[in-house]
């Protein structure tokens, strides 16, 4: 979470002393959803997001030298500088890329289920309980594709994990204002498959969820949809104005930063000390 | 009359036969026929055959055994895992295959008009297409996209699109736009094994139509390269190029032509991204005078792109200025009359060829007469 965090606030500054070009979206405020789901999975599970992901290429393991080196359009960049920020791919780590459209990667984060599935029933290889989660906000859940997957998971009982990263905002529209049920967890159960509300910003309870939808996948139970309630410290992207959001609900979720958050908890539960936590910092 | 005969025939013993063996069997003349219809069943039944990654996604291929009956038997064959039927969601089930292909599976994808393509057109340009580049190289993706495309009879202005124009300019994906029996099996082999993603334009009214086939396009390894056209009728006067059902009516034009002294060669164009510009150039520096024939709305065609290429690299051997036969400019008519003046005829091809051999009246005064023009 401090990677990201640091490598996004990094971004930022190349981007403002414009050594960065193009589209920028950054995560602050929303690690603890990456670090909690992704941490969770093996190599040869995929990801696949939408346009604000470096911090999910990172929880990955793609090394930030790479992603940074692809932001900055340089040849050692993970796809030599032909896919930019917005289309981070890594076939070593899984990560079956970035799209720009909404909704876009979740029919290919289906695919990806499909094939693990197709790969254990019908090529009958060993070792498939390959899973695969689909990244996606809240402007998306009113996008067809979104419930064409829903539809498709739970029909053909796919090994896969529908994550919403819910930060209340597509660009400057209020995802209230956008939806006529608001509370997404519930369009799960519509299609048939369980869907759950977490705090995305504790990345702890994340992980408690996190570990039972892919534990679910994984025995062939089927999809899950999973609502992350987060928030974006930046604005949409650099190029943002972010005058739309209310300066007061700005501070009631930084107040309830991921980052600070888990060094309180760290701290305050003895697991380990404040030494510990600038080593972290300083790396 | 007797292509129709022979059709009812094999329509009935293919209802007691599984296709891949009827073809070969139910006829006992020397020079074998077969429909486009069967050519692609059995192709898909033999790639199927050879590689279990290859599956089959759509609307109606299974159960219904195709929309257009392409698919038959093929469900029976090889169980519901490997031929899907899907609901009615083209974005949906096209992004899932297309991510299913990243993978390493082989999907092929039909669209039971390409018209229905638009609905998924962001997967196959954005998801499948540029894939390949945007992560220079890490992820392929070995996926076809299949189904009728262009004009069909009386099915509207909705149905009726030919799409050839369009997938053909974006770069990283293949079109192939077969008209034969033989082009129908060959090309759709080597799109199956091709790693890139292709887009397979049929034409739903040749479906029911015989052509020959050698023994050796019967042969289940049999595979034509993408990327080059064919010479089905050699001349030395004009050249005229054309995909698809266009073909059949060059080669009619060709015949008429020839009755008033005019060599035509034609040219089977097969491949329409990439388009085999050496050997369409070849023939104009031979011919001097090119007609290019398509059913497709006329701006930004796939003649306009074939007449700038002759312009670009043989605009010295040109004896007479290009000519381009399309479609109207219109959104397909319904009523069958309007339908006609709306997409090229024989005749249209025969006054172009006459055009440029400066045998026919100009051409202000001769669009006046008929449509399909561009």
């Amino acid at each position: 979470m401090v990677l990201g965090r640091a490598f996004e606030d990094k971004c930022a500054k190349m981007y403002y002393d414009r050594k960065m070009l193009g589209f920028v979206h950054l995560y602050n405020g929303q690690e603890a959803v990456s670090t909690g789901f992704i941490r969770l999975l093996k190599q040869q599970d995929s990801i696949v997001c939408t346009y604000r992901d470096h911090v999910q290429a990172l929880s990955k393991g793609v090394s930030a030298r790479a992603v940074m080196s692809e932001l900055l359009g340089k040849a050692t960049g993970c796809s030599r500088g032909q896919g930019g920020s917005m289309h981070i791919f890594s076939r070593k780590h899984n990560m079956l890329g970035r799209f720009a459209f909404i909704g876009e990667g979740i029919p290919i984060a289906t695919g990806a289920a499909f094939t693990s599935k197709y790969k254990r029933e019908v090529l009958k290889e060993a070792d498939c309980g390959h899973v695969s989660l689909a990244f996606f906000g809240d402007g998306t859940c009113n996008n067809g594709q979104f419930y064409e997957c829903l539809n498709m998971a739970a029909l053909w009982k796919l090994p896969i994990v529908f994550v919403v990263e819910n930060n209340l905002w597509a660009i400057g529209m209020s995802h209230l204002r956008a939806t006529s049920v608001p509370q997404i967890y519930k369009k799960g159960p519509a299609f048939g498959m369980p869907g759950v509300h977490v705090d995305g910003m504790d990345v702890l309870k994340v992980r408690e969820v996190a570990k039972e939808a892919i534990g679910r996948a994984r025995r062939g139970e089927g999809p899950t949809l999973v609502e992350c309630e987060t928030y974006r410290f930046r604005g949409h992207s650099l190029a943002d104005p972010d005058k739309l959001r209310d300066p007061a609900e700005k501070a009631h979720y930084a107040a309830r930063d991921p980052i600070t958050a888990l060094k309180k908890y760290l701290i305050e539960n003895s697991l380990a000390n404040e030494a510990d936590l600038k080593a972290i910092d300083k790396r | 009359m007797l292509g129709i005969v022979r059709q009812k025939m094999l329509e009935q013993s293919l209802k007691k036969i599984p296709p891949a063996v009827s073809v070969l069997r139910s006829y006992s003349s020397a020079a074998k026929q077969m429909t486009i219809r069967d050519a692609l069943n059995s192709a898909l039944d033999e790639e199927m055959s050879a590689d279990s990654k290859v599956f089959l996604m759509g609307e109606e291929v299974g159960e219904y055994q195709g929309a257009y009956k392409i698919t038959k038997g093929l469900l029976d064959k090889y169980g519901p895992e490997r031929v899907l039927d899907t609901p009615i969601t083209e974005a949906g089930f096209t992004g899932v295959a297309v991510g299913a292909a990243y993978y390493g599976v082989k999907p092929v994808v039909e669209f039971m008009t390409f018209n229905f393509s638009m609905q998924a057109i962001d997967h196959i340009i954005n998801s499948a297409a540029k894939t390949n580049y945007m992560s220079s190289g890490q992820i392929s993706v070995p996926i076809v996209f299949r189904g009728p495309n262009g004009a069909a009879a009386g099915v509207g202005a909705q149905h009726s699109q030919c799409y050839a124009a369009w997938y053909a300019s974006c770069p990283g994906l293949k079109v192939l736009a077969p008209y034969s029996s033989e082009d129908a099996r060959g090309l759709l082999k080597a799109a199956i094994r091709d790693p890139d993603p292709v887009v397979f334009l049929e034409n739903e009214l040749l479906y029911g139509e015989s052509f020959p086939v050698s023994d050796e396009v019967l042969d289940s390894s049999f595979c034509l390269p993408i990327g080059k056209a064919k010479i089905e009728r050699k001349g030395k006067d004009v050249t005229i190029a054309a995909y698809s059902k266009m073909v059949g009516y060059a080669l009619k034009a060709a015949e008429t032509l020839e009755k008033d002294g005019i060599d035509a060669e034609v040219i089977n164009l097969r491949s329409i991204r990439p388009l085999d510009r050496s050997m369409i150039n070849a023939s104009v520096r031979k011919t001097n005078r090119l007609v290019t024939v398509e059913e497709a709305f006329p701006q930004h065609g796939v003649g306009a792109e074939i007449c700038a290429s002759i312009v670009e690299e043989s605009f010295a051997y040109l004896d007479a200025p290009v000519e381009r036969i399309a479609g109207a400019d219109v959104p397909m008519p319904y009523a069958a009359n309007l339908e006609r003046m709306a997409v090229p005829q024989v005749e249209d091809i025969v006054r172009a060829a006459k055009r440029t051999c400066y045998r026919s009246e100009s051409r202000e005064i001769d669009s006046q007469h008929c449509g399909g023009r561009s």
